[in-house]
């Protein structure tokens, strides 16, 4: 395994299943009744937030705390980042305390990696602009791997906002490694461009019909509209994105029964998804979240548990 | 080649002893010697089993644990004994720790194997850990601390098919298949049906320790 993780590209299909087998243990410690592995006792994991996050942030503060590290939590709000220091001196600053682990959230592609650059801690990539997020990668495929057995020859259909979607470049990467049919799902405004190369070359298939790929789905991945990156008009309204592209309670008839439904949160609910798809049986939003806790502590223990481990 | 080197072992005459009974049982080979054959090993095992019933006069409360990876299929062996004589099954489960070595750090990193303890859980029962081996006592150190996360049993023992010695901590076994003085340099080899396709046990390498 690489020394950090910033990209599903550093991982081997090996790499993986080594992370699913440890998250698998790291998930039967949520139901003991002492929360607390010693694994990373005396190691500091930073976790450096430069855009807002609630789930992912928690995820790996939990993740970090009940394998014993200590956690500190750093965000851009009210920081020096906002008094216009550099991201580069911002990053030395907090390394010079003495931190093993750093995880990075920033809202430019490529941060994580620049920063990987620049410090002996580890780096985990927890999100960079539109480019990967690969521990929500891995931890959809570890739900959706723990509901349908292996992943091998399943087709699992990922729909919505593709173009501001980190999640989705990080998944369909994640789900070929793992031997998955991936077909992605998107109004042609919110298809990235250059998508015709990219899925000849990563093998996935691409679709602007969502009725008619449904009904061939073993799963499929619902993504957020993100409103806050889209800065023109990439569909007329709400309404029309709901129509064409939601999985609203007529769509969920199409689906296969059980085929589990992912949403990496937070959900627009009305929007990309019906209530009655967010809370039907098949949903496993809420396993993603527990998953996320077993995966991370799965990814934290691997990068600095042992002698490969940060200084 | 004698079993152990000259001052190696805690008490001469255990080893000189050992020794010749085991020179004159087992056929030496390039790699190592064999100190316990599969019939040797059920021996012990069944010892073992009576003493863990006597001890605790009858099974109990009784939990056997397996520390992972040879110790697994040993607390099977021993609570199928225990079944044998008592005539219902005992709880038996599994038991990593990987996460709770004290040398995480100076090893690669390994992924941990399962933990299962039974769904009654181990509070206020007799916890018997099992392992093939007992050596520096740093493994069963790390078992303590992973059993006092899973609850807090009413008293925690240990079987040991192999004591070799060595010890760095002050632990000891209770039930003990075979006392097996070595030198550090030497290697104490346990093979199961279950992992190796075999049951025996081996001793090789060794010379000046």
């Amino acid at each position: 395994m690489n020394r950090h993780l910033l990209s599903v590209d550093d991982l081997t299909a090996d790499d993986v299943a080594v992370l699913f087998e440890t998250a698998a243990e790291m998930h039967d410690v949520q139901s003991r009744e002492v929360k607390k592995l010693p694994a990373l006792r005396g190691r500091t994991v930073v976790n450096l937030f430069f855009e807002d996050s609630t789930r992912t942030r928690s995820s790996f503060e939990i993740a970090g705390k009940w394998l014993s590290a200590d956690v500190v939590n750093v965000s851009a709000k009210g920081s020096s980042a906002s008094k216009g220091e550099s991201l580069r001196d911002t990053v030395l600053t907090v390394c010079a305390m003495g931190v093993d682990g750093l995880v990075v959230r920033h809202g430019a592609s490529g941060a994580a990696h620049q920063v990987s650059g620049w410090v002996d801690a580890v780096v985990v990539n927890a999100g960079d602009g539109t480019h990967e997020h690969p521990t929500q990668a891995l931890l959809d495929a570890y739900t959706l791997q723990r509901r349908l057995g292996s992943l091998a020859g399943r087709h699992v259909v990922i729909v919505g906002d593709l173009t501001h979607s980190r999640v989705f470049r990080s998944n369909v990467k994640c789900l070929a490694l793992l031997g998955a049919e991936v077909t992605v799902v998107a109004p042609p405004t919110l298809m990235p461009s250059g998508v015709e190369a990219w899925s000849r070359d990563a093998g996935f298939a691409t679709s602007y019909d969502l009725d008619e790929v449904l009904p061939k789905a073993d799963a499929v991945m619902m993504l957020r509209v993100q409103r806050e990156r889209m800065s023109g008009g990439f569909f007329p309204s709400a309404r029309e994105y709901t129509v064409g592209y939601g999985l609203t309670r007529e769509r969920l008839g199409l689906l296969r029964p059980g085929a589990p439904i992912c949403h990496p949160g937070p959900m627009n609910r009305g929007l990309e998804i019906a209530a009655d798809a967010a809370d039907a049986a098949q949903s496993v939003v809420l396993d993603q979240v527990s998953a996320g806790v077993a995966l991370r502590m799965s990814v934290l223990y691997h990068l600095l548990a042992g002698e490969g481990g940060a200084a | 080649m004698p079993a152990t080197p000259p001052g190696a072992a805690s008490d001469p005459l255990d080893a000189a002893i050992d020794a010749a009974i085991d020179a004159a049982s087992a056929p030496e080979s390039a790699d190592g010697r064999t100190v316990l054959d599969a019939r040797d090993v059920s021996r012990a095992l069944t010892r073992i089993s009576h003493e863990i019933l006597e001890r605790n006069k009858g099974a109990a409360d009784l939990v056997l644990l397996g520390l992972q990876t040879r110790g697994v299929p040993l607390a099977q062996r021993i609570a199928e004994k225990i079944a044998a004589v008592e005539g219902h099954p005992v709880a038996t489960g599994s038991l990593d720790v990987t996460m709770y070595r004290d040398d995480l750090r100076s090893h690669p990193t390994r992924g941990p194997q399962r933990t299962a303890i039974p769904a009654s859980g181990i509070d206020g029962k007799v916890v018997v850990l099992v392992d093939d081996v007992l050596f520096s006592g740093r493994t069963v150190r790390a078992a303590l601390d992973a059993v006092s996360d899973l609850g807090r049993p009413a008293a925690v023992r240990l079987a040991v098919l192999v004591d070799r010695g060595h010890r760095e901590l002050p632990i000891r076994a209770d039930h003990v298949g075979k006392n097996l003085p070595s030198a550090r340099s030497e290697r104490v080899g346990v093979r199961l049906a279950e992992t190796d396709g075999v049951d025996e046990v081996r001793i090789s390498g060794g010379g000046p320790a």
